[in-house]
């Protein structure tokens, strides 16, 4: 079996099309893994693993520490709030601290574009970036395209459509970097100034309509808007926001065929997303939520699996 | 390298007839026994031996599970090369259940041992039992032994015991080769 062609889970743009094969074929045992009775595998006994959250999650850390206690591995979590870093420590003597204590992965998120490659170059251990500021976040974009080819078989040739705030967005990078390296095409939608102004160089094409838009795709990725990282206002209001970029079903139901509708959570309901179309049966966030169990697992896996003694 | 025959198609149906018979006598009509075929290997003699039940000895009723134990192995990140898993198949609950592991070759009983840890995923059976088309004597690192053997053979560790099947060699067929 082949490897992962990367030391590091630093972003999707270090990866190639075979590493993310190989991912999803692992990923495919380990989601029958976290079917059966006893949803736990030993591979990762002698296995320590470190999560460090500089900045809030819910979703993506009960995911990880789920993920790597389902393969055995030991579990140390670290919150930025509760920790020395607000005493003005550095990252790096922060993390040498904690491997001190013998962890053999990281799995961090951090406010900083670039705090995990940093780290990777300084610091003696496999390196999982959970999100490094609006930069990247690969293991979401993974488990997206993992749920895409559950659902349509496929990713190659889909047309995606991604809405929403981009400018801020890492799950939107890194969905991009993923899709196109499965031979996606991708397509963003969102108001101008929530959007990149050279996103097109990336090879994505850009759409102000969002009905438009929703004609054009196979599946929508619809994503937060993300107040907390807006220092100015970008758009009039949150009404105006949801009345022009917001799904609802109306909107779905006159398209004249049945798109997937995705989201990486958290949602906002009735502003991105209606609570009716959220919950409908077009919409597969809950698998995206069940299969981040199953991509984490495989990710954790193959990493560990270079480790040698 | 030396390529010795040890087993040829004849020899392999005789076997096959003789462990569908020993299966038979130990568990009737199997009602309350399910066949375990680890993967890969032993899920060719797995699906023969099913088929034989069936069809020769008319039992119907037959459950038989595929088992890959890639993730309970004790040998990970020890190995030169990774290691590839395969799909598990089991869609019944093993509990209370008599259960027959079915393999290939028994060498230093490593992945028995493996699949013995991977198979409580699937409940708690009644017993396990094991076994094997060839069993390669004096060569265990655990205290393993087959309940239902094909052959009992003395290769010694340069030796390699290969097994082919119909199905992907076109032929039936159990070789020693000298490495």
């Amino acid at each position: 079996m082949d490897q992962l062609s990367v030391e590091h889970l630093l972003g999707i743009k270090y990866l190639k099309a075979t590493d993310i094969d190989l991912i999803f074929k692992t990923a495919d045992h380990f989601k029958e893994v976290i079917n059966r009775p006893i949803k736990k595998v030993p591979s990762l006994r002698d296995i320590t693993i470190a999560n460090l959250f500089f900045e809030n999650s819910t979703r993506t850390k009960l995911s990880f520490e789920l993920a790597e206690k389902r393969l055995s591995a030991d579990v140390i979590n670290f919150s930025a709030s509760q920790s020395s870093v607000k005493k003005g420590e550095t990252l790096i003597d922060t993390v040498n601290n904690i491997l001190a204590m013998k962890v053999d992965i990281v799995v961090m998120r951090h406010g900083n574009v670039g705090a995990g490659v940093f780290l990777s170059k300084h610091v003696n251990a496999k390196i999982i970036n959970a999100g490094d500021g609006t930069h990247e976040h690969p293991t979401q974009a993974l488990l997206d395209s993992y749920s895409i080819r559950e659902k349509l078989g496929s990713v190659k040739g889909k047309k995606i459509l991604i809405v929403g705030d981009i400018l801020h967005s890492r799950v939107a990078l890194s969905n991009i970097f993923a899709l196109q390296l499965q031979g996606a095409e991708v397509k963003v939608c969102g108001p101008t100034t929530l959007i990149p102004k050279y996103i097109t160089s990336l090879g994505v094409q850009v759409e102000t309509n969002l009905k438009k838009a929703l004609e054009w795709c196979d599946v929508a990725n619809v994503l937060r808007v993300q107040h907390e990282r807006m220092d100015i206002k970008y758009f009039p209001s949150t009404r105006e926001y949801t009345q022009l970029f917001g799904i609802n079903k109306e909107i779905l139901d006159n398209l004249g065929k049945k798109i997937v509708i995705m989201h990486p959570g958290p949602i906002n309901r009735g502003v991105e997303i209606t609570s009716e179309v959220a919950d409908s049966n077009q919409s597969i966030i809950l698998n995206q939520v069940e299969n981040g169990v199953a991509v984490r697992m495989a990710v954790i896996y193959l990493l560990a699996q270079q480790i040698k003694r | 390298m030396s390529k010795k025959t040890l087993l040829n198609s004849k020899d392999i149906e005789i076997i096959l007839h003789r462990l569908a018979c020993e299966l038979i006598e130990n568990h009737n009509d199997f009602s309350n026994t399910v066949l375990i075929g680890l993967q890969p290997r032993g899920t060719y003699l797995a699906n023969r031996l099913t088929a034989l039940l069936r069809n020769e000895y008319g039992i119907n009723n037959l459950k038989l599970g595929l088992l890959d134990i890639t993730f309970y192995r004790d040998d990970f990140r020890r190995r030169d090369s990774p290691l590839a898993a395969t799909s598990t198949e089991i869609d019944f609950l093993i509990e209370d259940k008599k259960v027959v592991i079915i393999d290939d070759v028994l060498f230093s009983g490593r992945s028995i041992r493996a699949a013995l840890t991977a198979i409580q995923s699937f409940g708690r059976p009644e017993s396990i039992e094991l076994l094997v088309l060839i069993d390669r004597r004096f060569s265990r690192h655990l205290p393993i032994q087959p309940n239902y053997k094909g052959r009992q053979v003395d290769a010694i560790n340069e030796e390699k015991v290969l097994v082919s099947w119909k199905e992907t060699h076109k032929k039936d067929a159990v070789y020693i080769e000298l490495k």
